[in-house]
């Protein structure tokens, strides 16, 4: 995840408290003191405590944490649908919490749509004005909306149910109203809290697959809201960890996986199918050796017997990846009196890119144990993964 | 050892403050008088205008509309047994009243229900004068109508309105409160103004909610007209009154069933329309 994107949201400094007497509260947070303790001496619940991040453009960023961590607090504080105690929220050069009740419309119609979770679908409209809803409010006439709104819901899979009541739709299909009536908002931030955890668990499955098609073809910025860890790693490009209103971690799915940064995260993330989660690039080691495309037959015999390795890639300058020479050959060869090794390669050997799961590279293993060549997206040689590196990965984090 | 306590004159200051309003405020009481005593006349003499039979057949269309065959059915046997007691003259006297009186009393309890259920400082002030409104006997709001507006329908209009409108503010508050908040939520969520709000989803969700109030207030004006009839308003219960002065239980008791009726007429009707908004 490179820092260099254009940043949508930026938070600073964010924190609020419950109650009627803020600055106390902040005070002896300022002394140290944290959730807990506040409460106990103040009476005033401290929801968030100096949040600072931001939201990249066009990416899915999930806020994860236990039950009563502050992620709909925090997730609401970003639209204003609670008023923050301190801190900025800068969106498009606009200061969120400084904004006029007016300007404060005018920014939540323009920036910001919500699915909540409990749907929240307005039950006297039909399916349809309840996705012309956020149109309908701004003033967008009647035939372009009605067009935008079943666009929309065509896009989640209701067509043809533009006249039902939501009462008449099960769960996964109302939810999908409720994404539906944010998409045809059109706006740039789409925010999630919770969106899909009333529904049961395959279905569930399949509304975070349809989000990440979404996703990926509108390249829509959002912030998901969730408590399990499953679904945050499955559609997060990145996860922020909450815990009594703090940030706890930040990062890739799979540096939260491997590097978790306290107890907290490493109990959060006891249970979790590794293999799924983690890429070929975890357990991939730099190649030992490789040959070149010029070499003779003897000096890649060498430096195989060099390394104890009985075949070796074969690779262009530019460590392009041409194919695998194993020492059979080259020892054969060189006793012909070959001088090149250009016809002895095989390709018949498995490669991956750096970004496939774990879980899908066993099946690639095969009797003659190459080890699995990791390329990028050009075919250049990135790193090889072996067998025992997958098992000793999987070991490794699931002990931490 | 008594020790004498003087008693409050209570009494005498509420007689001086009416006696100060009547005469300061009587070009506006005297307006609102004219005004009423028109709408009065104009419904009255409309309904009495239509022949019996024609009435009867509207009634009984509109009622096979919101609520089906029985009713419909109901409404035409009750509607001529009263023509057929001769009391269709006094029981068109008290649905007019009963008609303005609920539309008034409904004019005034929805904005009033609203800005209680919007403002938590009003709803403490509201309340209680609610609660004051509601357990305060019937015909005491008709002693205070009389110097304002004389005897006769329109200070009948006048007791029915105040002694009918608390449960239309309050089940027009309770309505709106009730709107789950999630929902509220989502309306601000879009960037709603605080009238698309209320208009487009703290009004729809609360109407079945209304439509019970405002049936409690018809109700409520029903028994206030009948007993305004001591202030000379006419009707089915100037009827009642009659029969009481004249000792013949038998025609009072034909009143009464007019009057139960009409109620039941009413009750229904209003109840199938609630039922057809819910869905
Ligand atoms: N209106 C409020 N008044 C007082 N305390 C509140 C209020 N809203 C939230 N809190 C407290 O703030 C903390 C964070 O609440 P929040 O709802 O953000 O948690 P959450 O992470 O969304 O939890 P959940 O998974 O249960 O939804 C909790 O301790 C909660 O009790
Ligand atoms: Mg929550």
């Amino acid at each position: 995840m490179s820092d260099t994107r254009p940043v949508k949201i930026k938070v600073r400094g964010l924190s609020k408290v419950f109650g009627s007497q803020p600055k106390k509260a902040l005070e002896l947070r300022d002394q140290g003191l944290k959730r807990p303790e506040v409460l106990e001496k103040t009476g005033q619940t401290l929801g968030l405590s100096n949040i600072s991040f931001d939201v990249y453009e066009g990416e899915l960023l999930v806020i994860m944490g236990l039950s009563g961590s502050g992620k709909s607090t925090l997730i609401r504080c970003l639209n204003r649908l609670i008023d923050p105690t301190e801190g900025e929220i800068i969106i498009e050069g606009e200061n969120i919490p400084e904004l006029s009740e007016k300007q404060l419309l005018e920014c939540r119609r323009r920036h910001f749509s919500m699915v909540f979770q409990n749907f929240a679908l307005f039950p006297h409209r039909t399916v349809q004005q309840n996705a012309e809803y956020g149109l309908e409010i701004r003033g967008v006439d009647k035939s372009t909306r009605q067009k935008t709104a079943a666009d929309s819901l065509k896009q989640v899979g209701l067509e043809g149910w533009e006249d039902a009541y939501p009462n008449q739709l099960s769960g996964g299909m109302q939810q999908r109203v409720g994404l539906a009536r944010a998409l045809a908002n059109d706006s740039s931030v789409l925010l999630m809290d919770e969106a899909f955890s009333a529904l049961d668990p395959l279905i569930r499955k399949d509304m975070q697959q349809e989000l990440l098609e979404l996703q990926h073809s509108m390249k829509k910025t959002t912030v998901f809201i969730t408590h399990d860890l499953d679904e945050a790693l499955n559609i997060g490009d990145r996860i922020i960890l909450l815990k009594d209103g703090e940030i706890v971690q930040m990062g890739s799915p799979e540096e939260i996986l491997t590097s978790p940064a306290d107890d907290y995260v490493a109990r959060f993330i006891e249970g979790v199918d590794m293999s799924r989660i983690l890429t070929a690039r975890s357990a991939m080691h730099p190649v030992r050796a490789t040959a070149r495309e010029d070499d003779g037959p003897r000096t890649v015999l060498h430096k195989m017997r060099e390394n104890g390795i009985d075949s070796i890639y074969v690779t262009t300058r530019e460590r392009k990846l041409l194919g695998l020479l194993q020492a059979d050959d080259a020892d054969r060869a060189a006793k012909e009196g070959q001088q090149s090794i250009a016809g002895l390669m095989t390709q018949d050997f498995p490669s991956v890119g750096p970004d496939e799961p774990l879980h899908n590279l066993f099946a690639m293993f095969s009797d003659k144990s190459f080890p699995i060549a990791v390329v990028d997206d050009s075919r250049r040689l990135l790193g090889v993964v072996v067998k025992g590196a997958v098992l000793a990965q999987l070991a490794e984090t699931g002990e931490q | 050892m008594a020790i004498d306590i003087p008693r409050i004159p209570l009494g005498d200051w509420i007689e001086s403050g009416l006696t100060y309003l009547t005469t300061e405020y009587s070009v506006v009481t005297r307006s609102i008088s004219r005004l009423t005593q028109t709408g009065i006349n104009g419904l009255n003499d409309g309904l009495m205008w239509l022949p019996e039979w024609v009435l009867m057949a509207l009634i009984a269309l509109l009622c096979w509309r919101l609520a089906g065959t029985r009713l419909a059915i109901g409404a035409i046997a009750g509607l001529a047994l009263i023509w057929n007691l001769g009391l269709w003259d006094p029981m068109i006297k008290s649905l007019t009243l009963v008609v303005i009186a609920t539309l008034v009393a409904v004019v005034i309890a929805l904005p009033v229900g609203v800005a209680a259920a919007l403002s938590e400082r009003l709803y403490r002030v509201i309340m209680p004068i609610l609660d004051f409104m509601q357990t305060m006997p019937a015909f005491v709001y008709l002693i205070p109508a009389i110097p304002f507006f004389g005897i006769g329908s329109v200070s009948a209009i006048f007791a029915t309105v105040i002694f009918s409108m608390p449960p239309a503010i309050r089940f027009t508050t309770l309505g709106i409160r009730q709107v789950p908040k999630e929902l509220i939520e989502a309306a601000d969520a879009f960037g709603s103004t605080r009238s698309q709000k209320l208009f487009k989803v703290q009004l729809p969700l609360s109407l079945p909610t209304i439509m019970a109030g405002i049936n409690q207030t018809i109700m409520l004006a029903l028994s206030m007209v009948v007993i305004a009839a001591m202030i000379g308003a006419d009707g089915l219960g100037n009827e009642v009154w009659r029969a009481i002065q004249r000792l013949r239980p038998g025609d009072g008791f034909e009143a009464g069933i007019a009057v139960v009726i009409l109620a039941m007429l009413l009750d229904r009707l209003t109840q199938s329309f609630r039922k057809e908004r819910k869905q």
